[in-house]
């Protein structure tokens, strides 16, 4: 069995499930987010049900819209304050500690083997640390909430082998983009992504993290990197035994990536599988960049922006936007300087949060505009207005864009 | 749910995303606002034109991105009767099996026909057809597991305070 054959199974109680079976499935942990979660718990109490299935189990974080942009949303997130109390929930994370995807595995909620489920597209982020983990919509979250079961199909697995290392202006971002250059936004459509291969046991999670959110652009129902000892290491837990895939494990289809080959890379408007090297995006004139999201707002990539631009400053007329993924990261990156540095350069830092990658609020781009942003999609209207063009990139990429002033590669910024 | 409908068809594209079905910028607004804005940078006629029972024919991907039921439920809202696809993102098939709006995998409806022509959907033989031009194509039926959720009315149809018993799928 795969990885996400083996935690569904686990999860329904079965020796062995196979990909396509339909199976129902104990949910480990169910995350709701400010969007949604008043109507989840709304439409629980319409249907007569006070209790949840088990309140150790559910999470709920206020980290889209942070702080709230309007008095409407403020009563919304009133309100979900409100039902946190109500229903008891055991994890609740309110406005200004972060994204929901950086603080559940940085708290320690997230561990491998789970079966995951949040109503957001991005849950897959949580596969990064061995779990089975995928988004679902309201509906599905209040009869999961309701019953602590909810029904999947088994996924068919793609394998991606990593080899070799990434260089010094080369990052995890570029591996995901790759990725999509590679199969396509529909190319693991239904599918579980599992990644392994030299390449994989070597990547930080934080790089993990990337990849396995942005599984999800791929169509992808899970992106997972078997838990190993860097798993572990991060959760500060001793190894136990945690499902790895069996040596004859059935794949749809086994792909290969040589991490050292690949450079810096630019998602072009409005695919994320538009993806050319940085050096031939056209070095196209930007309004702004955005450094943030679950994809990217972690440490590592606020080191990686602060060492491009130190020492420099962000270009005329462009908005540098910076918004850490969690409170944590962002004292972090206090201690370490990195926030002084991208303040200096000219960055204004938002809160710990979404930010504006969604499209809500807190810096979207007006018609005609261009932005460069280290977040996960670029379709028209992501950030604003429909007629404004994003273009998605690595941190370090985003940051030598601001100082360019245009979508540039890396190393025409910062010097090795 | 009848297994045969026959309505108006709106043709789009590839890629059709949750970002154009249900704009960020109204996320949390009520669905009578919601569904004003449905695909409006894509077509701005077609939220005020689309009439009850239509039907919607759409490339590859469709409901790619967010996991934002609204953009299912915003579609319903405006009266369409079933959404053909060549393929669609997963979460957005499990949302509108989840609040009961059909659906139908068929890889070359959009082919073979244009907005403004009359389609009929046979959910059970998985076709689309083009009655105007008398095209047809064959699609998918959906997995009998969906097609009971659907036929009930959506995933919540079963749920109630007297029924904590596990859910058959």
């Amino acid at each position: 069995m795969t990885v996400a054959e083996k935690i569904l199974a686990r999860a329904a109680g079965r020796e062995e499930v196979r990909a396509g079976e339909f199976v129902v499935g104990e949910i480990d942990l169910a995350m709701t987010h400010d969007i949604f979660a008043a109507k989840v718990f709304d439409t629980l109490l319409a249907h007569g049900i006070e209790e949840l299935f088990d309140p150790t189990k559910v999470a709920v974080v206020i980290d889209h819209f942070v702080p709230a942009p309007t008095a409407a949303i403020a009563d919304l997130q009133r309100r979900t304050r409100e039902h946190v109390k109500r229903f008891d929930v055991g994890i609740f994370y309110d406005a200004g500690e972060g994204i929901s995807h950086q603080l559940l595995p940085e708290r320690g909620h997230v561990k491998p083997g789970m079966l995951i489920i949040g109503t957001d597209s991005h849950t897959t982020t949580y596969g990064a640390l061995g779990a089975a983990a995928t988004g679902v919509g309201t509906s599905d979250m209040v009869a999961a909430m309701a019953t602590g079961r909810l029904w999947f199909r088994v996924p068919e697995t793609i394998r991606f082998d990593l080899d070799g290392a990434l260089d010094r202006w080369t990052s995890w971002k570029d591996v995901v983009l790759s990725v999509a250059r590679m199969i396509g936004t529909d190319g693991a459509q239904y599918r579980s992504l599992e990644f392994g291969g030299p390449g994989a046991v070597e990547a930080p999670i934080s790089g993990r993290l990337t990849v396995a959110n942005m599984a999800v652009e791929l169509g992808a129902k899970f992106g997972i990197f078997p838990a190993d000892e860097t798993t572990f290491a991060y959760l500060g837990e001793p190894p136990t035994e945690v499902p790895g895939p069996d040596p004859d494990a059935e794949y749809l289809d086994i792909r290969t990536l040589d991490l050292a080959s690949l450079g810096p890379q630019v998602a072009l408007p409005s695919d994320v599988d538009l993806v050319v090297a940085a050096s031939e995006a056209g070095g196209v004139a930007i309004d702004q960049a955005f450094l943030g999201s679950c994809t990217n707002g972690r440490l590592d990539d606020l080191e990686a922006a602060a060492s491009v631009v130190a020492g420099r400053s962000v270009a005329p007329g462009v908005r540098f936007l910076v918004a850490p993924a969690s409170r944590r990261v962002m004292e972090d990156a206090l201690a370490a300087g990195y926030i002084a540095t991208l303040v200096e350069a000219g960055a204004t830092i938002l809160a710990p949060g979404c930010g504006p990658c969604f499209g809500g609020h807190g810096g979207l781009l007006g018609p005609g505009e261009r932005g460069i942003s280290s977040s996960n999609r670029n379709f028209p209207g992501r950030m604003g207005s429909a007629d404004a063009e994003i273009f998605l990139a690595s941190p370090a990429t985003v940051a030598a864009s601001a100082v360019a002033g245009r979508v540039v590669d890396p190393r025409e910024v910062a010097d090795g | 749910m009848d297994d045969v409908m026959r309505g108006r068809v709106w043709r789009f594209g590839d890629d059709i995303s949750t970002d154009l079905l249900s704009p960020g910028a109204y996320a949390v607004d009520p669905v009578d606002i919601r569904r004003l804005h449905v695909l409006e940078s894509v077509d701005p006629t077609f939220a005020g034109s689309v009439e009850a029972g239509d039907l919607l024919v759409a490339g590859r991907n469709f409901g790619c991105g967010s996991s934002r039921e609204t953009a299912p439920e915003n579609l319903a809202a405006l009266g369409i009767a079933c959404v053909v696809a060549a393929s669609f993102a997963r979460i957005f098939l499990r949302n509108a099996v989840a609040i009961g709006l059909p659906v139908l995998v068929c890889p070359d409806a959009h082919g073979i026909v244009e907005t403004g022509q009359q389609g009929q959907v046979d959910l059970a033989a998985g076709t689309f057809e083009n009655l105007t031009t008398g095209a047809s194509a064959v699609g998918e039926p959906l997995p009998d597991e969906m097609r009971r959720i659907l036929a009930a009315g959506g995933i919540l149809a079963g749920v109630t305070v007297d029924d904590a018993s596990p859910r058959s799928v």
